[in-house]
């Protein structure tokens, strides 16, 4: 089995991850070989040396390595009194000595592991709500880390939380029912620009208040023509266009882009998957062109062109309603904020973080309950054999547009919400990198594991907005041979950083970092194609 | 194969009906009408831009066969291939100005210097191209067949950025060294000596391409390889050093074609790969994927396209919507005859 000669056997990843093919495989089994005494001292060994080595580089890096392998080994010791000795320790240390943040969150992690396993899967996720509502009051105080360097700030919170949303959808479409979007951008555009349609000037139009005279021979300002708002908010007086409230266009953003994502996948998702990706990758491109060359789509301006269309209505809930609730509704996010709490002022960044979250809950849990459904079942007999599924009954066409757009629906809320956040759209933001780099979230999570594609989501996100500069700034600063530093504008080569990503997930974890159990037996397991002639092997696989 | 048994039923269970194909067969009527209404217009315009197309076409035709032939042999669609084409542009830059300082106005020196850069230029990109069989696709060759597809991806963004790390985020020129001489005046249509070198280059490459596939040993390999891995290994074919020569004799077309767009088009960008990578995509497809002539054919048809609405006098929409539509034209294509023009649905090569 573990000797195939070259060019016999197709396969080199390994049946099961237990056999011990290939090298990684073979690392591992022979480092699981060694007694838990010597693995132990191998690793504290090696996490010195490189603290060692990291010193001469970053002090704070040393420090981080050595806390990392602490934790490591503290979580390995016998549990009740030595491992809760060590873990007081550990926070002790840090109360005295280092950054007071990393003390309490490590003391609110340790606290949440010793939460009994049934209420955990319950308890970790509430805990990490309440501190992600909590953010904005205290990022301020809280620690660097090495490298990376400060914590995300609250904009950035809710540029991550609006990829985690689209993270989420695509997962729908690639992760539960494996169909390869690579044109997701497509629905995020829709969104994007039906916000912007009905919540901007846009279509006001001009007309010459003097009858019977041009706009280009007008002696006083043009007025707009059209004037239409529906509880639109923070609107000024004398702008005309459509604005709807922005609380309706993200349900009509979510809904129009299902629409799309079904008119998109009636005639395509019969093909095959790598058409089908190529397919959708046509669409990510056609879409943003039109958006590009919309100032003159058959003589009228629908999109602005390049130039995007800016500014959008802030959302809010009116006058009325906010002084019905005290306040606690602000009326216009932009302008609502004076408030102080825990010694800290809220900003209308804060606002929409806060809105992000209750947005990003909603999708979770939509994408949870699908995932259990009935739909949801289908979609994952599709995805392991549509031939299988299709002879059980599942209607293959049907179910393949659901999942379309159900993903679409989400993308197109999260794009219509990232919009309005921006108060713009502009066709740049809509390039086939983003489809990738939101692909790329999903499979450095684990596609098809909600809690993998978020982690993974907000990590990605927060590496582009943030991450990707600090990161280079610190290379820039640290790593230098002699007198020469090499100044790579690390945040130019982000598409290549998520190429890396990508390719080595791909070789070697397809499952992703969280992985779902099912996925990562789909993936190891590989296509079910016997070799004729090796015999010991088909009898080992039945 | 199991991801390939479910093809056949499938296509069988959503038979197409007539309407869909006398909605295509419209489509090109009216194509047609079109292109005579163009004709009627401005004739000499008409065929000097019918001829740039043509050029153009040789180009993608380059392009397009080492998507067929990969495609041909793995069912893989190397997102990869584009980039390596424009390593190719970048390699010819290197190689012509820096080591063998090819420049403008110098005869008939150039001759030796571009075929000397056209054979290096396709060397490098035929090793690089292996090189990513070897260490991105190989391992996941029992993979499901999202994986590669996927990992393609992110090794098409890697080769993006080496070009971006090498030669920097603006258009790269290259000499501008082939005539602008007329090879004939006639009636007002010029057509200039640089446009036709590319395609007299072109063509001696096919066919050695042909020849290559369908009368050597290597070939038949290949085809074989292409139909059936497992029969083919049983026959002593080794599986793995065929699917490596696929790819280095695909880079090796890439690197042509890199050498001949970026001495026609003078110039060269990090990202410009990916763009003609996937026009030459749509190529593949309209012709038929795995089959090689269908790919010059599709290639051709598409550069045409393109000449024609970005050349063409009455109401054209012009080179802001060139990909538009080419991908639409991919769309409608792998809507209505997913075969391509000349393909049948089985993967073969030849």
């Amino acid at each position: 089995m573990t000797d195939h000669r070259e060019g016999t056997h197709v396969g080199t990843q390994g049946e099961s991850p237990h056999e011990a093919v290939g090298l990684r495989n073979q690392l591992r089994e022979r480092w699981h070989a060694q007694s838990e005494r010597t693995r132990m001292g191998e690793s504290l060994g090696g996490a010195i040396v490189l603290a060692i080595f990291f010193y001469f580089l970053d002090h704070a890096l040393a420090v981080a390595v050595l806390t990392i392998a602490a934790i490591y080994w503290t979580y390995r010791l016998p549990p009740l009194p030595w491992r809760l000795v060590a873990q007081a320790v550990l926070v002790g240390v840090f109360l005295i000595f280092g950054p007071r943040s990393f003390a309490i969150l490590l003391a609110i992690a340790y606290a949440l592991s010793w939460i009994p396993a049934r209420r955990r899967a319950w308890a970790i996720p509430a805990a990490v709500l309440l501190m992600a509502i909590a953010y904005p009051f205290y990022v301020d105080k809280l620690f660097t880390v090495p490298v990376f360097g400060a914590w995300p700030d609250v904009p950035t919170g809710v540029y991550m939380l609006v990829f985690v949303m689209m993270a989420v959808g695509l997962n729908i479409v690639v992760g539960y029912a494996g169909l390869l979007d690579l044109g997701y951008v497509a629905f995020y555009a829709t969104g994007a620009y039906t916000a912007a349609w009905f919540a901007s000037a846009q279509f006001a139009g001009q007309r010459c208040p003097k009858p019977g005279v041009s706009v280009d021979n007008c002696p006083v300002a043009a007025v707009p023509v059209h004037n239409f708002n529906f509880w639109g908010v923070g609107v000024p007086a004398g702008t005309g266009g459509i604005h709807i409230s922005v609380w309706l266009l993200l349900l009509a953003a979510g809904i129009i882009t299902a629409a799309f994502g079904i008119i998109i996948g009636l005639p395509t998702l019969r093909l095959r998957g790598d058409y089908l990706a190529i397919v959708t990758l046509g669409f990510g491109e056609i879409l943003p062109q039109i958006a590009r060359n919309g100032d003159s789509l058959f003589g009228y301006n629908v999109t602005n062109g390049p130039n995007g269309i800016t500014p959008l209505d802030p959302p809010g809930f009116g006058h009325a309603v906010s002084n019905a609730t005290g306040g606690v509704l602000p009326s216009n996010f932009l302008t609502c904020c004076t408030a102080k709490y825990f010694g800290h002022t809220i900003e209308s960044a804060d606002v929409y973080f806060w809105f992000a979250i209750i947005l990003l809950l909603i999708t979770v849990f939509c994408s949870f309950r699908l995932q259990f459904s009935r739909l949801g079942r289908a979609w994952i007999a599709i995805r392991e054999d549509e031939t299988a599924a299709a002879a059980m009954g599942i209607p293959l066409m049907r179910t393949k547009t659901w999942a379309y757009a159900s993903g679409a629906f989400f993308g197109g809320v999260a794009g219509a919400y990232y919009a309005v956040f921006k108060s713009a759209t502009f066709p740049g933001d809509f390039f086939f990198n983003i489809s990738v780099f939101i692909l790329c979230m999903v499979i450095l999570g684990g596609m098809g594991n909600i809690w993998g594609v978020v982690v993974g989501a907000a990590f990605l996100a927060y590496l582009n907005q943030e991450g990707l500069a600090n990161t280079g700034a610190w290379i820039n600063a640290n790593i230098h041979v002699g007198k020469h530093h090499p100044n790579i504008d690390v945040p130019l080569y982000s598409a290549g950083i998520y190429g890396v990503i990508i390719v080595v997930t791909m070789l070697f974890r397809p499952e992703g970092l969280i992985p779902s159990r099912r996925r990562a037996a789909e993936l190891h397991e590989g296509v079910h194609d016997e070799p004729l002639y090796d015999t010991a092997h088909a009898g080992a696989e039945a | 194969m199991a991801a390939d048994a479910s093809a056949p039923t499938l296509t069988a269970r959503f038979k197409r009906p007539s309407v869909v194909s006398s909605v295509g067969l419209l489509l090109v009527f009216a194509l047609i009408v079109l292109l005579i209404k163009e004709l009627t217009v401005s004739p000499s315009q008409f065929f000097q831009v019918t001829l740039i197309g043509l050029t153009n076409g040789a180009v993608y035709a380059l392009i397009a066969l080492g998507y067929t032939l990969v495609y041909g042999i793995l069912e893989l669609i190397n997102f990869a291939h584009g980039d390596v084409f424009m390593l190719g542009g970048m390699f010819t830059i290197t190689f012509g100005t820096h080591f063998f300082n090819l420049h403008q106005g110098q005869g008939f020196a150039i001759v030796p210097i571009v075929f000397a850069t056209l054979i290096l230029a396709m060397l490098a990109c035929g090793a690089i191209n292996a090189t990513i069989e070897f260490i991105a696709y190989r391992p996941l060759r029992s993979a499901p067949r999202l994986a590669p597809l996927i990992t393609a991806i992110g090794v098409s963004f890697i080769i993006q950025d080496i070009g971006l790390a090498w030669k920097g985020p603006n258009y790269v020129t290259a000499p501008d060294v082939f005539p602008h001489s007329n090879v004939f005046s006639f009636k007002g249509v010029d057509y200039q000596w640089n446009h036709l070198i590319v395609v007299l280059i072109t063509i001696p490459v096919l066919l050695a391409l042909l020849w290559l596939v369908q009368q050597t040993r290597q070939g038949k390999a290949m085809r074989a390889t292409a139909q059936d891995k497992d029969a083919a290994a049983i026959m002593g074919i080794n599986v793995n050093r065929t699917i490596s020569f696929t790819f280095l004799i695909a880079g090796c077309l890439a690197g042509a074609a890199g050498t001949l767009y970026s001495l026609w088009a003078t110039t060269v960008r990090f990202d410009q790969g990916f763009q003609l990578g996937l026009i030459s995509f749509t190529a593949a497809v309209f012709g038929g994927i795995g089959n090689l002539p269908g790919a010059v054919l599709g290639a051709v048809l598409i550069g045409l396209i393109q000449a024609w609405n970005e050349g063409l006098p009455w109401h054209m929409p012009g080179s802001d919507w060139t990909e538009s539509i080419v991908f639409s034209i991919l769309i409608l294509i792998l809507i209505f005859r997913p075969e391509g023009l000349l393909g049948e649905r089985t993967p073969e090569g030849g």
